[in-house]
């Protein structure tokens, strides 16, 4: 892969300077901050609003560990898959739209080196935000229920960021193929919706990115999961897959360049 | 004489529409290669074939000795490439773009500053080198397009309408540079301004609708197309008599073409003699005073219009 480090680099260094970096992990953090906090808060809010109502009474259990890890799940896996997909919408397809692509694959590097830099760069961002979601996850679960189990919260983050590695994968084959960002992410939301519906299916659901979600909840409150494996050999399976696609759509294709 | 780039009967179709159709050529190593053609002719999409932008559909091409199609990375080490409306990274700074493109070829430490700064010296950007390409303007953007596709002193260099973004000042010193290069690279320039081509270019071909029209030296094609050409540049107040000088003369079957351009008349003979028997009596006898009047050699646009116009007649005859 010639020239990979030098588009790593490149690739690096525009996440900084287009802000793309800071405002993901600005995302992430807040995400994994509200989730203990809506966790612990949500009943009492609730408790607050039908007091002093005639004949309103609420009784709702004390919130748990449980909920905070599940309000992580939904906020950081579910909002945060927009993210994923909007990431790298624009990752090959704005270079081709500029004409940069076509400036830079005029050197010598190669096209894997070229895809693999953007891929890197889109790993890159997505564990940095899940990192620090999780981190702020824990240090606020930690403090306002009481520490979850390390090992079993590390698992559940990297099957977090495998759910939305999929999706992101799946825009960023989009942008290989598309000409411009809009059909990009049209094809990354169609593959969410298509997944979403799919996941009706329990059989089915375990193999997409929604079926890591129940791993993922068992690991981190230390219980045993159901179909880790499955889910886990599906959705590598999956993103493999989709990196041969978007191998197969970019290797040959033709590239213009900004004035033709 | 060895060969740069060699062309056989390269081809390119989008569907029914061929853009490249069975070009051959061959660009003379060392030489400045003006590639001309009307707009659509097919200049840049076989720029992005010879450049591995773009799979022939037929026919073959070598640069720099090695085959377009199987060439890879080796090839680009080989080649520079300049597009004709540079679009780069506006977030970086120019200096940086440099550094970028020098990385890319292998460069690094000392030896990759000292080329950015003589190639940013060479283009004239070195006051701007630190400032975001963003705010750049076309021109300075084409100066560093020039700049980068310099860095690694290319055997071959593309250049896709290299100055159309330059002032007169600008399009002076960027043709300076890549006349420079004479004898070191081989510029393969494309480019529809044929008063530029006539300044640098060694070699041209010239191309419409994707196919090769003409190739030679410039030298040769002016000789090869040597009908003179009569320029009179006639006194203000002249109009009547100069229209109905153009009548008589489009009537003349010794006279081949008639343009009109800022304030002068061009006549190309067809026939120098009689040409040159009856053209100043025709003038005295229209009673058209003249500020000057002079016999030359055929422009290259003179010669390029005729090809093109010949070419575009024969089509719509065939219509």
């Amino acid at each position: 892969m010639q020239g990979l480090g030098v588009l790593i680099r490149k690739e690096l260094r525009e996440a900084v300077r287009s802000n793309r970096l800071l405002v993901v992990g600005v995302i992430f953090l807040l995400l994994g901050i509200i989730s203990p906090l809506t966790a612990k808060y949500t009943p009492e809010l609730l408790k607050l609003v039908g007091t002093g109502q005639a004949g309103v009474k609420i009784i709702l259990p004390a919130p748990t560990v449980a909920d905070a890890i599940t309000q992580y799940l939904k906020n950081v896996a579910g909002t945060g898959i927009f993210v994923a997909i909007l990431l790298p919408m624009g990752m090959v397809a704005r270079e081709k739209e500029h004409g940069t692509a076509a400036f830079v694959l005029t050197k010598p590097v190669s096209r894997e080196a070229f895809l693999a830099a953007k891929l890197i760069s889109l790993l890159f961002m997505l564990t940095v935000g899940v990192v620090l979601a999780a981190l702020a996850t824990y240090f606020y679960t930690a403090i306002l229920f009481e520490p979850v189990a390390i090992g079993g919260f590390i698992g559940c983050t990297l099957l977090i960021l495998l759910s939305l590695l999929v999706y992101g994968l799946l825009t960023f084959l989009g942008s290989t193929i598309a000409r411009s960002q809009l059909p990009a992410v049209g094809i990354g939301l169609a593959a969410w919706v298509l997944i979403s519906l799919v996941g009706i299916a329990p059989k089915i659901a375990q193999f997409t990115p929604s079926g890591l979600m129940e791993p993922a909840t068992a690991l981190a409150q230390g219980t045993q999961p159901q179909h880790l494996a499955f889910s886990l050999v599906g959705n590598v399976g999956l993103c493999v897959l989709v990196l041969v696609v978007t191998w197969l759509a970019f290797r040959r294709q033709e590239l213009a360049t900004a004035g033709a | 004489m060895t060969t740069a780039v060699s062309c056989l009967g390269l081809t390119k179709r989008y569907g029914e529409i061929i853009a490249v159709d069975h070009l051959t050529l061959d660009v003379p190593a060392g030489s400045i290669f003006g590639f001309l053609g009307p707009n659509g002719a097919g200049k840049t999409t076989t720029l992005r074939l010879l450049t591995g932008l773009a799979s022939p559909s037929a026919g073959s091409a070598t640069v720099a000795g090695m085959d377009i199609s199987s060439g890879g990375t080796a090839l680009r080490k080989q080649i520079g490439f300049l597009d004709q409306s540079p679009q780069y990274y506006g977030w970086m700074r120019g200096r940086e773009l440099l550094a970028f493109v020098g990385e890319m070829f292998g460069l690094r430490g000392a030896a990759l500053r000292s080329r950015v700064d003589e190639v940013l010296t060479l283009t004239g950007l070195a006051e701007a080198a630190n400032r975001r390409i963003g705010a750049y303007s076309g021109g300075m953007r084409q100066r560093l397009g020039l700049a980068q596709a310099l860095i690694n002193k290319p055997d071959v260099l593309f250049l896709d309408e290299p100055v159309n973004s330059l002032d007169p000042a600008g399009r002076h010193d960027i043709l300076g540079v890549i006349a420079g290069l004479r004898g070191q690279s081989t510029v393969f320039m494309s480019t529809h301004i044929l008063a530029d081509v006539e300044r640098v270019c060694d070699t041209v071909a010239i191309i419409d609708r994707g196919k090769l029209l003409v190739s030679s030296t410039v030298s040769e094609l002016q000789d090869r197309y040597a009908q003179p050409v009569y320029t009179f540049e006639p006194e203000p107040g002249m109009e009547p008599q100069v229209e109905r000088l153009l009548v008589a003369l489009r009537a003349q079957p010794w006279v081949g073409e008639l343009r009109r351009e800022q304030g002068s008349v061009r006549v190309l003979a067809r026939d120098p003699h009689a040409a040159s028997r009856e053209i100043l009596g025709m003038l005295s006898s229209y009673g058209v005073a003249v500020q000057r009047f002079e016999r030359g050699r055929p422009s290259l646009e003179d010669i390029f219009l005729r090809l093109v116009g010949a070419q575009n007649t024969e089509k719509a005859t065939a219509h």
